[in-house]
């Protein structure tokens, strides 16, 4: 299959995929035991508008048309309003995303470098104390939850150590720098403002690295059994017959290949870490969007929930086909298929 | 009643029914052991086995074992409140005269049950319907089944859970229904990429020649075939769904106050980081030490069940 028509397939695949996710969202929200044109106003509101909203929101007709207003408006981007900031949900998601987008940026980052380097570290002195220390970090990563390791964060380099702050994205008196992308590095830079530009960095520490521990461990651990399997393969003994250095037979003939199940991995990992950070965001007050959806869940905010599901629903699909053309660049035998279960 | 049966020199030789069954006992005894040394073979298996033994024990005989049983619930003593580990409270008490070990230890069976109830919940349907999207590949039935797992599983399970969870009234049980509903997808997937092998095997072939039925076909033929995998991904999810199950809890959609739960102690515990950093760590360390023993067993279990490999 050419790459255009994977990708043909692929997204309109997906796009499937998503409208099923919509409707199970929309199940979920309905389903709900009380009134949701009640809730909208709260509880002291008149029952004249009550009946006013359920007009309005269409909670009279049936489900199926019911959800065919739901889905005519939010694909016009109006997925209504947000019961706790009063506002339109749209306008929330805009701005708490970057805030997300820049933490799971950089723990993407971190996971990748680290993974990488530390299961290359591990291959290449394998049973040694290096590949055992690795391994040991490695179990240690993949069995402690991000939240535990916020904690621990917190408690040892935040109050203990104070190297670094333990709430927001800037210290107090750091005004923000102009908005241009959303995210606070990237603009500080833009502006030439170095000072919060290292402030917004030192915010961003500690909750990326506490997102990024279980991914580094993972990857580590995928790279290190990757290389060890593709260590002993016959092209990598001939290379080394011939006499070329161990570090170009690692660095270039042996990783390239490792990385196929290491990068599936990798994006998976990175497309969770926007809903592992729901616990995470809240331990370090950081205003991202999984903080949004946290808030809007307990406050049993319909319309956000199901907007920030949604949205990580999409980031979910698009890294997996992301993931897949990586794969296939990586390996040329590999098939591109239309749906993963096939 | 006589059968044809070849010996292991390769005779062909008559056996009775009776030598049958006692020949077949034999082989399953055998297997066991291989299978349980395979186990043993790696230390930190047992490890996580004794450790998984300990920790269930402690669960179901919790009232027994701890030194303030009357802690786990509603309890209040401001006059001991906030004690920092000694010899009485060895991980010290928490804001209301707590102490925190009777209540880790408590917490424990809130996790437990949760990992039980929901593999309970979850592995029966998630297998069926692998079984049946598996065996009627590329009919309408594998369509339909596939293309709603595919819809489960574009989301990460976590946060459908918090959603479903936070829609509902938030309790230990309602916490369960919704990591249940999110899990289901992973069991058919792992069952159906085995059914389409196995379809095609020559014993199913064979079944259906002889005009067995589908039910047959199902549950006698490939479900005996899958069941190792399953075991092993079901050994591994304990581990998941604690951390899960804590997860919720600590978001305050689980376990609510004033029973323990290893996450609320610890989300409870955040707030009175550093100085009475004890309310918060240990059970955070609980639950560490927790998913490391039933990965290490779940490991283990894999191991057991893996092909022999040099």
């Amino acid at each position: 299959m050419s790459m255009l028509n994977f990708l043909v397939r692929r997204i309109v695949y997906s796009v499937f995929v998503l409208l099923g996710l919509s409707i199970v969202i929309f199940i979920i929200a309905r389903i709900l035991p009380g009134n949701p044109a009640r809730m909208a106003v709260g509880e002291r509101a008149p029952q004249w508008v009550v009946d006013r909203i359920t007009e309005q929101m269409h909670l009279n007709d049936p489900l199926p048309v019911q959800y065919y207003y739901w889905l005519r408006d939010a694909v016009q981007g109006d997925l209504g309003l947000s019961l706790v900031t009063q506002r339109p949900v749209w306008t929330d998601i805009k701005e708490t995303f970057p805030a997300s987008v820049e933490l799971v940026a950089l723990a993407g980052l971190l996971a990748a470098v680290g993974g990488i380097g530390l299961g290359t570290l591990s291959a290449r002195y394998k049973d040694t104390w290096v590949d055992n220390v690795v391994r040991l970090f490695s179990y240690a990563g993949v069995v402690t939850p991000s939240f535990i390791f916020a904690i621990f964060f917190v408690l040892l380099f935040g109050w203990t150590l104070k190297w670094f702050p333990i709430i927001g994205r800037l210290s107090e008196g750091v005004a923000a720098p102009p908005l241009v992308t959303g995210l606070v590095t990237v603009d500080a830079l833009l502006a030439g403002q170095f000072g919060t530009f290292l402030d917004a960095l030192r915010h961003l520490v500690m909750p990326a690295v506490a997102l990024a521990m279980g991914p580094i461990a993972q990857e580590a651990r995928i790279t290190r059994s990757s290389m060890a399997d593709n260590m002993s393969k016959d092209y990598i003994a001939a290379e080394r017959a011939l006499g070329i250095s161990e570090g170009t037979v690692m660095g270039r003939f042996l990783l390239k290949p490792s990385l196929i199940p290491t990068v599936s991995i990798l994006g998976l990992d990175i497309a969770s870490t926007f809903s592992i950070a729901f616990l995470v965001e809240l331990i370090f007050n950081w205003p991202g969007l999984a903080r949004y959806g946290m808030d809007s869940m307990m406050h049993k905010d319909l319309n956000s929930i199901s907007a920030v599901i949604l949205v990580l629903g999409a980031i979910f699909v698009t890294v997996n086909i992301v993931v897949d053309i990586i794969v296939a660049q990586l390996d040329p035998r590999i098939r591109l298929s239309a749906a993963r279960s096939e | 009643m006589a059968e044809q049966a070849t010996t292991s020199q390769g005779f062909a030789t008559t056996f009775t029914a009776q030598q049958i069954k006692q020949l077949e006992r034999q082989s399953r005894r055998e297997n066991l052991g291989r299978s349980w040394y395979k186990f043993r073979r790696n230390t930190l298996s047992v490890v996580g086995l004794v450790a998984v033994l300990v920790i269930v024990l402690l669960a179901i005989f919790a009232p027994y074992v701890t030194p303030y049983p009357k802690h786990a619930g509603a309890f209040t003593d401001f006059a001991h409140a906030k004690i920092p580990p000694s010899l009485e409270h060895p991980f010290g008490t928490d804001q209301i005269g707590r102490d925190v070990l009777t209540r880790i230890i408590f917490g424990l069976r809130s996790s437990l049950l949760m990992a039980v109830v929901v593999l309970a919940l979850v592995v029966p349907p998630g297998v069926l319907l692998g079984l049946l999207a598996g065996y009627f590949q590329g009919t309408w039935i594998d369509t339909v089944i596939m293309r709603i797992t595919d819809i489960f599983l574009s989301v990460p399970p976590l946060i459908l859970a918090l959603a479903i969870a936070s829609v509902l009234e938030p309790n230990l049980w309602n916490g369960m229904i919704a990591v249940s509903l999110m899990w289901w997808p992973w069991y058919t997937r792992l069952v159906y990429g085995l059914g389409i092998t196995l379809r095609n095997e020559y014993f199913v072939t064979a079944a259906e020649a002889t005009g067995a039925s589908t039910w047959h076909i199902l549950f006698r033929e490939i479900l005996p075939n899958t069941v190792s995998p399953i075991l092993t991904k079901m050994s591994l999810d304990v581990a998941w769904v604690i951390i899960i199950g804590a997860m919720l809890s600590f978001v305050g959609l689980g376990v609510q106050a004033p029973e323990a739960s290893l996450g609320t102690m610890v989300s409870d515990g955040a707030k009175y980081l550093p100085d009475q950093w004890w309310i918060a760590v240990f059970p955070a360390l609980a639950i560490v030490v927790v998913v490391l023993g039933f990965n290490l067993l779940g490991d283990g279990v894999r191991d057991m069940f893996a092909a022999e490999e040099i």
